[in-house]
């Protein structure tokens, strides 16, 4: 199992050789506050690394969740559309968001492994 | 995760030499969020969270920091008769020891800010403006008054906000005699010893004191009412969703110079003294129009909208009807705790307002229904006695 981690504060883990789940780590979380809504992609969505792919609003603010990865989304949490404070309480969990089917692996290698996450973080 | 916008930072003031309340290092030792506003470096939340910070003002009480707000004193014989002169509103039969809500006016019929006004005998009035407009309200008090009235602001004043169904309880043990205060009443309290200005006012839609303090024993007063279980701490982000569900009206949203408070549909707080048929009509800054606009009718105004679905409508987004016609926009908009719903106030062409026309918000080029409803989203929840 690995986890990496991009610095826009998401967590990427590789399930299966092409496969991975994104969702917003701790960290963002908590710099979010209490998250209200959340619009999702679409199964079947072509993306690009750098893309918005999701909206993510708490309380007072608007974000964007950043495509970590390229490929296509081959699963949403549906759960996420009627309570998106599932990615506040267990955003590593049960709050996950999509899950992506890599068209380029060596993306990977460009993201942040825990320890670095944890000091890029820090700073 | 990228932040696109947030509704606390539209009104950041940029400051090197940032401004610090009384209560800035409680602040921080409860653990707060502190973000600039209005030049001020205030809690926007603390680690409750904006949401079960606002659940508890709803359930129980909260404490609010308010003290970057401005307080002034009026003093002098004429001083209701000078501030008359500023404000569409009943200052002169003001009676001791009650408050009133009243509006700075310009030449034009704008708001130049809101205030409340209580008259705390002695000749003399109190007055509480808003953060963001004070330096520029002392000013135009001093200008316009000043010659009238001594004008005194109270820096070493501090003020908080007690707010909640459980504050009435929480103050009443401090304070016995608390309990006979109705809403928008003033009484000088002793509390712990300490000498306090207490309103039955608030900002949360909720029962509740505005209570005033000085500097040198504010900290002692917090600690106070904080050793309470039902009282937490509550920040900015709260107090902005607690009065956006209550309906009321925030300067630079709902309210601002280049629209009178008719335009603000706050005809409610223009006195039936100072209306063309009162008798003491007009003699404040922009009369005429707003007289006129009092019968005539105005082109838009401020009405509350509920937005289909989850997704907040944030300020400043764009109100079409069917044909996408351009009709209005969002003043303040955000999600509503209590509501667990997306809540808005937006400025529409006067004839929507009946909600007999199909609308809709344009958020992120898509299209969402938006409903016109009476406000406010919560029932206020005041103590009348």
């Amino acid at each position: 199992m690995t986890i990496k981690y991009s610095e826009d504060h998401e967590w990427v883990e590789l399930t299966a050789d092409d496969l991975v789940t994104v969702g917003i780590t701790e960290f963002a979380q908590e710099q979010l506050g209490d998250l209200v809504f959340i619009e999702l992609p679409e199964v079947g969505d072509e993306i690009s690394l750098g893309d918005n792919i999701c909206v993510i609003e708490s309380v007072k603010a608007a974000s964007d969740l950043i495509a970590p990865v390229s490929g296509e989304v081959v699963e949403v949490n549906e759960r996420l559309n009627d309570e998106p404070e599932l990615a506040s309480e267990d955003p590593t969990g049960e709050g996950w968001f999509v899950k992506i089917k890599l068209s380029d692996a060596s993306e990977l290698d460009d993201l942040m492994d825990e320890a670095a996450y944890q000091e890029f973080s820090e700073e | 995760m990228r932040l696109v916008s947030n509704n606390i930072g539209q009104e950041m003031i940029e400051t090197i030499n940032e401004f610090t309340t009384v209560f800035h290092q409680m602040h921080v030792n409860a653990g707060a969020k502190m973000v600039s506003f209005a030049g001020y470096d205030m809690p926007v939340s603390y680690p409750l969270g904006v949401k079960k910070e606002h659940i508890h003002t709803r359930e129980k009480a909260g404490l609010f920091d308010v003290s970057h707000m401005g307080q002034v004193k009026l003093i002098g014989a004429n001083a209701k008769k000078a501030l008359e002169s500023l404000v569409p509103v009943d200052i002169i039969d003001l009676p001791l020891m009650k408050q009133r809500y009243a509006l700075f006016t310009n030449n034009n019929g704008g708001v130049l800010d809101d205030l409340m006004v209580t008259n705390i005998g002695n000749d003399s009035l109190l007055l509480v403006v808003n953060a963001g407009c004070k330096q520029a309200d002392f000013a135009h008090l001093q200008n316009s008054i000043g010659n009238e009235c001594e004008v005194k602001v109270l820096v070493d004043y501090a003020l908080l906000a007690l707010q909640g169904p459980q504050a009435g309880e929480v103050l009443a043990a401090l304070a016995p005699e608390s309990r006979e205060m109705t809403f928008m009443t003033a009484k000088t309290l002793i509390v712990d010893g300490i000498e306090c200005l207490v309103t039955r006012s608030g900002y949360s839609g909720e029962d509740g004191f505005e209570i005033s303090v000085h500097n040198n024993q504010a900290q002692q007063l917090a600690q106070c009412f904080l050793a309470y279980e039902a009282v937490e701490w509550i920040g900015l982000g709260a107090r902005d969703s607690l009065r956006l569900e209550a309906g009321l009206s925030l300067y630079g949203h709902e309210l601002d110079a280049e629209h009178t408070p008719v335009e603000s549909s706050l005809v409610w707080a223009l006195s039936k003294t100072r209306r063309s048929d009162g008798i003491r009509a007009g003699g404040y800054p922009g009369a005429d129009v707003i007289m006129d606009q009092i019968v005539n009718g105005v082109p838009q105004k401020i009405v509350g909208l509920q937005p289909q679905g989850r997704a907040p409508v944030r300020d400043g987004v764009m109100i079409v009807d069917e044909q996408d016609n351009n009709v209005g926009k969002v003043t303040s908009g955000g999600f509503g705790p209590t509501t667990g719903k997306p809540i808005v106030m937006a400025r529409i062409h006067s004839e929507l307002s009946s909600g007999t026309k199909k609308l809709f918000a344009i958020v992120r080029d898509k299209k969402i229904v938006v409903e016109v409803v009476k406000l406010p989203f919560v029932k206020q929840n005041y103590y009348r006695g």
